[in-house]
């Protein structure tokens, strides 16, 4: 599987991950706050380059998905077709995560029935190690 | 503003190499002999040549070609990012460089061998940039499953369906039938073919990917002054435009307030206030078509329809030849050649020469465009 090769501004989006905070940065500029996705080193709405990592609930709903079929890379096509889906934050919509649905945090990409797989589900996150880095999951939420 | 670009360049020379799954020539010499093709065409000698532009992705640079062709002094040159967004800047930034003096001759081009070469999402051992940290970890690997995300989402919104997306790879198809140097000029396609294709990345399947091909074009620019002296009927230069939309994001716009309205409709703003006629005056459009939802996409963006609608926009045959707007005329990406879109510059030429294997008749006024989910640009052509 390929792991994430952090930037220096994605960096600390994997150190929370590892211990297994969601966390996305937001502008630390007193009167904005906003936040933002990807992480840069400035804020486009008031242009602060101060920031912070927020912690987020965990929770949103699925925006988009794929099911890719090979080829694909060899440790991808081994559990094709699997989804790859797009989580809109409950906490903040616009910003939106790719993930993947599974059935537990390590169970393979490809363990949940694409029956299941809906724009608008509910889910929540989960995070999983690969490789000795750790990476988020989406489960659905019990409904 | 005193400057214009409207009508102040055309182009006057168009040269096109074999395409194929594999060519057994290099990148290099594909170049030179599609360059050399289209000065011929033009009627003006390579060591006139004194401005050169393609993509940043492209192999040959200009000191290579220029040595190879024998050019004289150049003068301006420059490079487009952005892979297959980049096609119709190459004329763009040629135009401006002619109109304004810096050259007289420019060339433009594009040499590809993507059949039998690597292509960048193969590349494990190099991440790409910025956006590979959020998106490869979870299998989010080639542009087809990038746009299919987009795709699901916009099927979702809009109630387009897969029917849909069989009518543009279907008009592709059709004119490549009639373009004997398209890879797919003997391969009819029908509904059947298309909805038992192998799935590539769901919702999209095979047909709804561009083809691998080997190949390169070149496209010949000068003043509209040179051009009424020039071997072939001018094609005029009416509008040209680039588009990067605010927080744009590149192939994954996911992060985008509106991921559906991409580069194509920051382009086509400035492409259509530039320009002396609108959407409902195009008589043939060329639309990048690295895969099919990219044109229901750019259908909405260019302003053929409203958003939402360009999925509809699709039915009753109104992509094909007698239809409301027959696209891509030579086969396109889908069907022709996938060289990062120069063909479609080249087929806007032929359509308003008159000379093209699915000529839409009297047309006088062609958009063409550039990879749309990416920063993009745009030409309008005129006779
Ligand atoms: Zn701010």
């Amino acid at each position: 599987m390929l792991l994430p090769v952090p930037d220096e501004d994605g960096a600390p989006f994997w150190e929370y991950a590892a211990r297994g905070e969601l966390r996305i940065q937001a502008c630390a500029a007193p009167g904005c706050g906003k936040l933002r996705f990807p992480p840069r080193p400035c804020c486009p709405h008031c242009r602060s380059f101060a920031s912070e990592w927020r912690l987020m609930s965990g929770k949103g709903r699925v925006w988009s998905y794929v099911r890719p079929h090979p080829p694909l890379l060899p440790a991808y096509a081994a559990q094709a077709p699997y989804n790859v889906i797009l989580v809109e934050l409950a906490d903040a919509p616009h910003i939106r995560l790719a993930g993947n649905l599974v059935t537990a945090p390590d169970a393979p990409l490809d363990s949940l029935d694409p029956a299941r797989l809906r724009i608008g589900a509910k889910v929540h996150v989960a995070f999983t190690e690969q490789d000795g880095v750790s990476v988020p999951r989406w489960l659905l939420e019990k409904s | 503003m005193a400057a214009t670009l409207k009508d102040a360049t055309a182009i006057v020379g168009i040269g096109q190499t074999a395409f194929a799954k594999q060519l057994p020539q290099s990148e290099k010499e594909l170049a030179c002999r599609a360059i050399l093709a289209a000065l011929a065409d033009a009627g003006i000698a390579p060591s006139e040549v004194d401005a050169f532009s393609s993509y940043t992705m492209e192999e040959t640079d200009e000191v290579e070609v220029a040595k190879a062709i024998g050019a004289g002094d150049v003068t301006f040159f420059s490079k487009i990012g952005y892979g297959g967004g980049g096609s119709c800047a190459t004329v763009g930034h040629l135009a401006a460089a002619v109109a304004t003096g810096q050259a007289s001759v420019g060339v433009a081009w594009r040499s590809r061998k993507r059949g039998s070469g690597p292509r960048p999402w193969k590349n494990t051992a190099v991440q790409l940039p910025t956006p590979g940290q959020w998106t490869r970890p979870f299998g989010l690997l080639r542009p087809a499953d990038e746009i299919g995300m987009l795709a699901r989402r916009y099927m979702h919104e809009y109630g387009a369906t897969r029917d849909h997306l069989f009518n543009v790879a279907l008009a592709c198809r059709n004119r490549a039938n009639q373009n004997p140097a398209a890879i797919m000029y003997d391969r009819p396609m029908t509904r059947e073919s298309y909805m038992t294709a192998r799935m590539i990345s769901e919702p999209l399947c095979l047909f709804d990917n561009c083809l691998e091909t080997d190949g390169a074009l070149a496209c010949v620019i000068v003043s509209a002054e040179r051009a009424r002296d020039c071997r072939q009927k001018p094609v005029y230069v009416h509008s040209v435009a680039q588009g990067l939309p605010a927080q744009h994001h590149g192939m994954v716009n996911y992060w985008n307030d509106d991921p559906l309205t991409g580069p194509a409709w920051t382009a086509a703003r400035h492409l259509w206030k530039q320009a002396d006629f609108g959407p409902h005056d195009v008589d043939v459009a060329q639309i990048y078509d690295a895969f099919t939802p990219l044109i229901p996409l750019s259908l909405e963006g260019y302003g053929f329809c409203g958003r939402g609608e360009g999925a509809a926009f699709t039915e009753g045959g109104a992509l094909e030849i007698g239809g409301r707007l027959p696209i891509n005329t030579g086969g396109g990406g889908l069907s022709e050649a996938y060289v990062h879109g120069f063909n479609l510059i080249n087929e806007g030429v032929k359509q308003l020469r008159g000379i093209s294997t699915a000529q839409v008749p009297d047309a006088a006024t062609c958009l063409v465009t550039a990879g749309e989910g990416v920063p993009t640009s745009a030409i309008l052509l005129r006779s």
